[in-house]
Parts: structure tokens; C-alpha cells; sequence
């Protein structure tokens, strides 16, 4: 079995297109979400987290009118990624992992339609496209199974690594705001009507966001260009087979995945520097966060949520915000958790109030979702 | 007000897809949740969209919820306050 | 450490197929939504939930109900421990119509939750997962036909973790109406017999599952 790193990782989100610019607007606690006034997603201006459109249209100008808003979005958050590493794409040794919720469903508009190929409404066809944009031989792997895609995707990425199918996988996830998905959310009145909290006293809901982030995960440590690699070191799914939207009360699904996670990663609760959680601010998901990460042993490790700086970015959330764990890892800085102040869940979890110095040797990724899904991976500096 | 509540078990057997019963299944007074037809959260939002979308009536606060849905005769009694 | 096939479920074509045998079928040309009515009916499940699952998760729901079924195979214990790990081309393509048709315009603006939730192709297996109390891990992933390379390699890497003591995996797939479901039991080689199976022929591997997945081109009565 190999070891598999992971490295050169972008971030495009309502804080900006590379991880420089997300975390910069991180360290000043500048969250981009901010009112939808235009009431382009819903009847209601609610609070969104959007990738600012001027810029990427100025950034995407070059791409082909073909390529719809989403995949421009991932074939620029790949092309960052490449630059800062010697994966070749268009080897056949490596393979892109694909991760969304819904991909180009704004097709479903017939006059939006028009403009594609049939096939571009299916997540196969969308990957298709961007696999040929780079010239990658290998058919994608498309993980679609709600908010813990991106999560899951990091993990099969690092088991078809590890097990020696591949050498290179570039695992990318994004999914794009749009009427479908909004409307859905605030018939489930899920929706905070203003900037989500995680964990704090007063939270009441989720802020949606939109965007798409990208990890390269490799058996050579030498193939990134920057900073100490990072071993992905396993994880694990696991199902509440309780409720197809609801958490469990108690938590024991993710538990069982944060169980799972630490024994295929030969660790044990203690050796956890930090978490990055789910953590999507309504009342029930940070509610069994906490009870499960108390069930784990780890109620004294410092954690956070970073969606009160992007927003929950659904099938993208989990690659966007391992990416982050690995800035935080590579920088040794532990970011705070913004929109908490008050703690609001029964488990005494240690929620980061401000950004610090700190040794992050290894981190906690975990993720939650509709369909009882959980997921856990760990992050091991070498 | 019969008439309303007999309309409104046809509308709640057909939007909450409870397929294997008939309006008279339905006893007026007796809990919609809980014990009753067990039904759960995302039926409960369903009705609010009923409401909404037959009566054209809004619920401000889902927390209200309880008791407008108590059972089809609490229903019915507000949608006859409530309507416009 | 081989995996094996203990059992499969297959509903195409009006039929209802358990390894090889058809227990179930329908001469006419039913609506999906009808006929998966009917296989309900059949096989007497008493589940009332199943009349708020969408087209895919009906399908799903009824294809892992009959594979776990009576007789339920002697190899399911610790059902916590079971794993799913499904695959389709058109993920929810056709609850996402109907989503879309109730936000068409914002003067007849009525999205309903208890469709949208099904608006993604994970849900079956949350479903599935709740009904047999499964907490093992569970994906969906997307391809754009049956892939039983992609089926075979996830599976097995998911075993590895040695955290599955069996699985439930394979192929659900609905698009306006059109449907084909074929799901594997797969477990671990522990001795136990199978029965007049030949063992070659039920060692899970992409080969197999491929040729099952085409037998439904010798279907004829």
C-alpha cells in the first residue's frame, strides 16, 4: 500500500480564485457572504456566498463559449492547480475525480439548453468535458452523494492511489448557485436570513455558497512545487439509517465514520491537532457535530466551521475546505471560526474563537449530508 | 366548515402521497403527528406549501406550525380565519 | 481476499429476476410508476414511506428490499456493518424535472420539499440504509453506463477498510421513465456453501457482473 499526498490546492469561492486570495480574506475575517439584492436565485434577497462575476468572467474570457458557467469554473480552478505541481494531466496514470451535487442543472431550462450538447445535463457528460479539456485518456470518476462528495472523493482518491491504480488523481469539486437549488433550500426553511453562525447560541440556519476547489493527490511527495507535503492518510463513510434529510440526534453515524477514519489512519482521538467540521449552522447538524466529536474523544480539540467566511458550497464544500485544512496545516495557523460567539450545542467542543499560531500537524476533516451520509479524513504532516 | 375539512383530507392524502388511504381514514380531531399518521418533518413543510399554494395563506413563523397542524380540523379552522 | 457474489436482483424490462429466475413479471407495457406499484404489491412489503420515494429511489428501494429478502441470504448478519455503493448515468434527472417545474416562474413559485430532497441521486441509498438498518459506508457515484470496472474497484477498495462485513452494489438507473436496476450481495469468501453455485461463476469481479447485467438480452418469456 502507498502512501498518497496531497498538494497543490485551489480555491474558487466568494473570497477569490486562489488559495492566496481565500485565505487573505480569512486572516482579515472577511466573509463573502453577503445579500443576494439582485434577487437573482429567489423571490427573497437572501444572504448568498457567490464567486464574483466580473472577475471570473474576465479570468474564464479565453474558454470557449461551449464550456457552460461550472465547467470553466473547474477548468480554472485545475489549471491553478497544475501550475503548482508536475502532474502531467494527460497521462494515462493519473485520473480526475469529479465531485457535485448538480452540476449544470441550470440546463434543465430549455432555452439555457439550446446552447449545449444533450448530454451536457448529466454529470458524465460534464466531466467528459473537462477530462478532454486537459486530455486526460481515463474516463472520470463522478462522486455525487450530496454535501459529503467532495470528502468522499478525497478518500476514493486516496485509496485508488494507495492500492496502486493510479499515481496522480486530481480531485475537483464544484457546484454553482442557480433558482433549482435555492428554491429547494428555503422550501426546506433551512435558510439563516442573515450570515450563517456554526455552533453559536443564536445560529438559525445555513448560508449557501457556490464554488469550486481542487486537490492533487499523488504517490510522490516531490511532484508539488510548494511548501511540505501532506499525507492523506485515510477516511472512512459511514449512514445515520436514520432520516433521508435529517441528522441523527445522536450523532453516532459520524462517529462511526471518525472512528473508522483514525483506525485505518493508524491514529488514535489525541493525535488530532485540529477539525474542520461540517459545521453548516442549523440547529440539528452542529447539534450531532458536537455530540459525535464528544462520543470521539476529541471534545478538547480546537475546531471550526469554515462556512461562515464561504458559505455552504454543497458539492464542493468538502475539496474546498481540505483544501483550507492543508493552508492551515502548511501555514500553522489555526482559523477561526466565524459567526461563533456564544456556544450553542450541548458538546463542549473546543470552537477556534480567533486565529492563532499553532503547530498543525495533523487534521480532521469531516462532512455530513442529505441521505444520512457522513464522512471523515485525516491530514498527516510527513 | 365539513366541507373544508373532507376537501382537505383529499388534498393531504394526495400531496403527502399517503397512497394507501381514503379521506375517511382520516379521523378530523386526531394528531397529524406524533402517534397519528406519523408523519415527519418534511411533510410538515409540504403542508405549509399547501397552505400556501390552495389558500393562499403564508405562515410567518414555521413555528406556528404546531398548532395550525395539529390535526385537519385545526387546519381547517384557520384557513377559515386566515383566508382572504 | 475474494469477494463473492452471494445473491443478485434484477428489475428491467417488467421482470423482477433473482439470480437468473425470474420470481416476478408483467406482460404489459405498465408505466414504470405502475409497475414498481405492482412488484410493491407482489412481493406484500408493508412499507408506507415508499409511496413518497420518487421513481429512482422506488426502484432502488424495491430492487435492495427483494435482494435482502425472504429467504434472506444466510451471509447478512450485523446489518450496521453493510455498506452501499450504487451507480447510475442520469443521477435524479427526473425528480429534478419535476423540481424545476414548480419554480418555472416566480408568480407560480411552490417549490416542494418533499420533492426536492429527492433531488439527489444519493437519497436511494439513504433509503435503503434506513430500512435495513445499514451504517456502513455508502456512495453514489455517476457513469455513463454500467461500469462494472468502476463497481468492482470501489467496492473492493471499500472492503479493504475492513470496516464492511458485506455490501449492497451495483447499478439503479431511471430516466424519463425508462428504468434497469441490477444489485449485487457481495461478502467475503467465508467458507459458507452456495448452495449449487459454481464458484468461478459467483467470484466478484467485473466479468461477472457484466454478464449478468447482458443476460437480459436472453430474456424471452
Amino acid at each position: 500500500m502507498k502512501e498518497v499526498f496531497a498538494g497543490a490546492e485551489n480555491i474558487i469561492s466568494s473570497l477569490g480564485f486562489t488559495c492566496e486570495e481565500n485565505i487573505c480574506a480569512i486572516l482579515e475575517g472577511r466573509p463573502g457572504i453577503a445579500p443576494d439584492v439582485k434577487h437573482e436565485y429567489s423571490p427573497e434577497s437572501l444572504p448568498l456566498a457567490l464567486v464574483e462575476r466580473q472577475r471570473f468572467g474576465e479570468l474564464s474570457g479565453g474558454l470557449n463559449r461551449k464550456y457552460t458557467r461550472l465547467e470553466k469554473m473547474f477548468i480554472l480552478s485545475v489549471k491553478d492547480s497544475l501550475a503548482r505541481c508536475g502532474v502531467d494531466a494527460s497521462a494515462p496514470d493519473t485520473l480526475f475525480l469529479i465531485t457535485t451535487t448538480k452540476g449544470n442543472i441550470e440546463l434543465l431550462d430549455p432555452a439555457q439548453k439550446a446552447a449545449y450538447g444533450k448530454d451536457n445535463i448529466y454529470l458524465h457528460g460534464m466531466a467528459a468535458k473537462i477530462t478532454r479539456f486537459f486530455g486526460n485518456p481515463n474516463q472520470a470518476v463522478v462522486v455525487s452523494n450530496a454535501c459529503v462528495s467532495g470528502v468522499l472523493g478525497l478518500i476514493y482518491g486516496q485509496r485508488l492511489i494507495s492500492s496502486g491504480r493510479y499515481r496522480n488523481i486530481i480531485v475537483s469539486g464544484g457546484d454553482l448557485l442557480s433558482e433549482f437549488i435555492v428554491s429547494g433550500f428555503l422550501s426546506f426553511q433551512s435558510l439563516s436570513p442573515d450570515a450563517c453562525r456554526p455552533f453559536d447560541r443564536s445560529r438559525n440556519g445555513l448560508s449557501l455558497g457556490e464554488g469550486c476547489g481542487t486537490i492533487v493527490l499523488s504517490e510522490d511527495p516531490g511532484i508539488f512545487a510548494e511548501g511540505e507535503p501532506v499525507r492523506l492518510a485515510g477516511g472512512a463513510g459511514s449512514n445515520d439509517a436514520n432520516h433521508i434529510s435529517g441528522p441523527s440526534r445522536t450523532g453516532e453515524g459520524l462517529y462511526l465514520a471518525i472512528r473508522h477514519a483514525l483506525r485505518i489512519s493508524g491514529m488514535d482521538a489525541k493525535a488530532i491537532d485540529s477539525i474542520s467540521a461540517h459545521g453548516t449552522a442549523t440547529l440539528y447538524n452542529d447539534e450531532m457535530e458536537s455530540k459525535a466529536f464528544c462520543a470521539a474523544g476529541m471534545e478538547n480539540i480546537p475546531l471550526n466551521s469554515y462556512k461562515g467566511y464561504i458559505g455552504h458550497t454543497l458539492g464542493a464544500a468538502g475539496v474546498i475546505e481540505a483544501a483550507i485544512c492543508l493552508q492551515s496545516m502548511k501555514r500553522n495557523l489555526l482559523f477561526r471560526s466565524l459567526g461563533y460567539h456564544d456556544h450553542g450545542v450541548t458538546g463542549n467542543i473546543q470552537v477556534i474563537r480567533q486565529t492563532q499560531e499553532m503547530p498543525v500537524n495533523t487534521c480532521l476533516k469531516t462532512g455530513s449530508g442529505f441521505g444520512g451520509s457522513n464522512a471523515a479524513l485525516i491530514f498527516q504532516k510527513m | 366548515m365539513e366541507e373544508l375539512i373532507q376537501k382537505l383530507k383529499e388534498e393531504i392524502i394526495e400531496v403527502l402521497n399517503l397512497e394507501e388511504m381514503e379521506p375517511g381514514d382520516i379521523d378530523s380531531d386526531a394528531p397529524l403527528f406524533g402517534e397519528g399518521l406519523g408523519l415527519d418533518s418534511i411533510d410538515a413543510l409540504e403542508l405549509i406549501v399547501l397552505l400556501e399554494k390552495n389558500y393562499g395563506i403564508k405562515i410567518e413563523d414555521p413555528k406556528d406550525g404546531r398548532k395550525i397542524f395539529f390535526s385537519v380540523r385545526t387546519m381547517a379552522e384557520y384557513i377559515t380565519e386566515h383566508q382572504k | 481476499m475474494p469477494l463473492l457474489i452471494r445473491k443478485y436482483c434484477d428489475i428491467r424490462k417488467q421482470r423482477v429476476v433473482v439470480d437468473g429466475k425470474k420470481v416476478f413479471g408483467q406482460e404489459d407495457d405498465a408505466a414504470a410508476r405502475l409497475f414498481l406499484k405492482s412488484v410493491y404489491r407482489h412481493f406484500r412489503i408493508d412499507y408506507p414511506k415508499f409511496f413518497k420515494m420518487d421513481g429512482l429511489s422506488k426502484l432502488g428501494f424495491l430492487t435492495a428490499e427483494i435482494l435482502l429478502g425472504d429467504p434472506a441470504p444466510a451471509q447478512i448478519h450485523a446489518p450496521e456493518n453493510g455498506g452501499i455503493i450504487l451507480t447510475n448515468a442520469s443521477s435524479s434527472v427526473d425528480i429534478d424535472k419535476k423540481h424545476f417545474d414548480t419554480i418555472k416562474s416566480r408568480e407560480q413559485y411552490f417549490p416542494s420539499p418533499s420533492n426536492f430532497v429527492y433531488t439527489l441521486p444519493n437519497i436511494m441509498a439513504g433509503e435503503i440504509a434506513i430500512r435495513h438498518g445499514m451504517k456502513g459506508e455508502n456512495s453514489v457515484l455517476i457513469s455513463r453506463q454500467f461500469d462494472p470496472e468502476l463497481i468492482v474497484g470501489i467496492t473492493r477498495l471499500a472492503f479493504e477498510t475492513e470496516s464492511l462485513t458485506f455490501c449492497i452494489c451495483g447499478w439503479v438507473e431511471m430516466n424519463d421513465e425508462h428504468y434497469e436496476s441490477l444489485l449485487f450481495l457481495v461478502g467475503q469468501d467465508d467458507g459458507l456453501s452456495d448452495g449449487d453455485k459454481s464458484r468461478e461463476d459467483i467470484i466478484f469481479d467485473p466479468l461477472n457482473l457484466m454478464k449478468r447485467y447482458k443476460a437480459v438480452n436472453e430474456w424471452k418469456n
